[in-house]
């Protein structure tokens, strides 16, 4: 579709685009502005170059927070993507229970944040929590608030309940569009199982996984609330990631040059996946 | 195989329910219970809990100030994205393609990078601790969200549309508001949902800019666990009320939600 250009279009994009400047813009060079002063209080800034990102880079502490974020972002990705695609193909096509499947899916996407880390934090509890309690009794010893590793389950466990849904809801959207006519011609051609999901399902659900993929790599990079009330970045650091790091450092400890840093590498970080993601996007969309 | 095929559906959905199941009948247990013994169901049922919220000020407040930040943004969002979705589903213009990336950043941006410039913003306009400012805050990834998908909606209208009631005489205002607006308004309702939603769930950016008068519940939860100690109880029951809203919201929109996560792509 050829659409005509016409520059008046322009005053009708001026509403959001002052309004997005003042919350993204503004702050962001305060950000910028941050991350190249050094501040001894009473408001004094001096010029300090990149100091504050040639330390950041070298720190262990953000080498660390990084290579955990990764690791989380992967398992994440590694689990609620074929789950999601295999939920998606398992769920009836038509009927009452579609709309009830629908629902009840969609719940944990409209649950506060926190809310979803205080009720897992809840659920997981050793002692009095159903998770915790009843992993105990079969003869595991788990308790998340001291073990490392049982903190990493949790949090990831947390994570797939939480946003697994968001896959199922897409590849279902996507396998619906599929017109009964495919299904006859492969029966026709007698076509097994595995050659009607290789040949004809996973091609329909391309547009909508890049989609999933891209969506769930950046929010689960920007993941903030769940992890802090689940476990508070702990037990020790082990599950402190970038976004807890950095609120650390920015609202805790007040360190405004090196938060400032932090802030911009990890927004470049994002701008790159998003980049990826558009282009990817129009790429399908011109298909 | 296919006949069995219906156990993976239910088994998602019940390991789904089951932290649900457990924070809604720990609203109805007693502290002594909670901490004193592991029960499966309430033994002494109790509405103690929903009753200290329902009384006590701060705890209601906390709904009231969420809902109130919550519609406030929706309303902003979904203004300015109409006519800019609009403008991008319509017409090309100088830097159309580079501003709806740029627009799909925000949507991106983690909350921590803009947490505590944000919160400087709004106390130097002074605005911190009022609705408007989490509202405003909020659009930060709202706006980007509705002007994606409302786009993915309109550009799914044919332009025959716009022309034919050109034609027909109208006037671009009326063409837009009685005429567009209702040919797409499930875009416009899914739209709203998805602002409703992330305004809803966020709290990072609502927790740093409010400090009483605009407080949101699920920041108020917070304070209670850590400052009174271990009321878990009342913390269960705070948290089962905020699931309410978002249970009645995704009734109405469950054939649509898939696309409006799609941003308005499928």
């Amino acid at each position: 579709m050829n659409k005509p250009v016409n520059q008046k279009a322009w005053l009708f994009v001026m509403p959001v685009l002052v309004l997005v400047a003042f919350n993204a813009i503004v702050p962001l060079m305060t950000v910028v502005n941050y991350s190249v002063q050094e501040t001894f209080g009473n408001n004094v800034f001096l010029w300090s170059g990149l100091m504050w990102f040639e330390e950041l880079l070298r720190s262990d502490r953000f080498q660390d927070a990084f290579v955990r974020q990764l690791y989380f972002t992967f398992t994440i990705l590694a689990i609620q993507i074929p789950l999601g695609i295999i939920i998606a193909l398992a769920m009836p096509r038509k009927g009452a229970w579609v709309s009830v499947c629908l629902v009840l899916m969609a719940l944990p996407l409209l649950i506060p944040w926190n809310v979803v880390g205080a009720m897992w934090n809840i659920f997981a509890l050793p002692e009095i929590g159903l998770l915790g309690k009843t992993l105990n009794n079969m003869g595991f010893d788990y308790n998340y608030t001291r073990q490392a590793g049982a903190a990493w389950a949790t949090l990831i466990v947390m994570d797939v309940w939480h946003w697994t849904s968001l896959v199922v809801l897409l590849c279902y959207a996507g396998l619906t569009s599929i017109p009964d006519a495919f299904y006859q011609a492969a029966r026709i051609d007698g076509a097994s199982s595995w050659a009607i999901f290789r040949y004809i399902q996973l091609p329909k659900m391309k547009r909508v996984l890049t989609i999933a993929v891209l969506l769930r790599f950046m929010d689960s990079f920007n993941i903030y609330t769940e992890p802090l009330v689940l476990t508070g970045g702990g037990p020790g650091n082990s599950t402190t990631l970038l976004s807890i790091d950095l609120a650390k450092k920015a609202l805790g400890e007040f360190d405004l040059g090196p938060a400032g840093a932090m802030s911009l590498i990890y927004f470049l970080v994002i701008l790159l996946a998003s980049w990826i993601f558009y282009t990817l996007m129009m790429k399908n969309e011109e298909q | 195989m296919k006949r069995f095929s219906w156990l993976i559906p239910t088994i998602y959905i019940l390991f789904l329910m089951l932290p649900i199941y457990w924070l809604i009948t720990m609203s109805f247990k007693t502290t002594n219970e909670i901490l004193g013994s592991f029960t499966l169901f309430p033994q002494k049922f109790t509405l103690a809990n929903y009753k200290t919220i329902f009384t006590d000020p701060t705890w209601y407040w906390g709904y009231f100030n969420s809902i109130i930040y919550v519609s406030l943004n929706t309303v902003i969002s979904l203004a300015a994205a109409l006519p800019a979705a609009y403008a991008f589903s319509r017409y090309r213009f100088l830097g159309d393609k580079h501003l709806f990336f740029w627009l799909l950043t925000n949507r991106m941006a983690p909350a921590a990078v803009f947490a505590l410039p944000i919160f400087q913003l709004y106390s130097s306009v002074s605005l911190f601790d009022t609705h408007i400012a989490v509202a405003l805050a909020h659009t930060l990834f709202n706006i980007p969200l509705s002007v994606w998908i409302l786009e993915g909606f309109m550009s799914g209208v044919p332009r025959q549309l716009d022309d034919t009631a050109y034609v027909d005489g109208y006037s671009f205002p009326a063409f837009f508001t009685r005429i567009f607006i209702p040919t797409i308004a499930s875009g416009i309702g899914v739209a709203a949902f998805f602002c409703f939603m992330f305004s809803w769930v966020e709290l990072l950016l609502a927790k740093t800019l409010t400090a009483v008068y605009a407080k949101p519940i699920a920041a108020i939860m917070t304070r209670t666990a850590s400052t009174s100690g271990y009321e878990l109880g009342l913390l269960a029951a705070a948290g089962t009320l905020t699931i309410i809203p978002g249970a009645i919201v995704i009734y109405f929109v469950r054939h649509h939600i898939a696309r409006g996560f799609a941003l308005g792509r499928v």
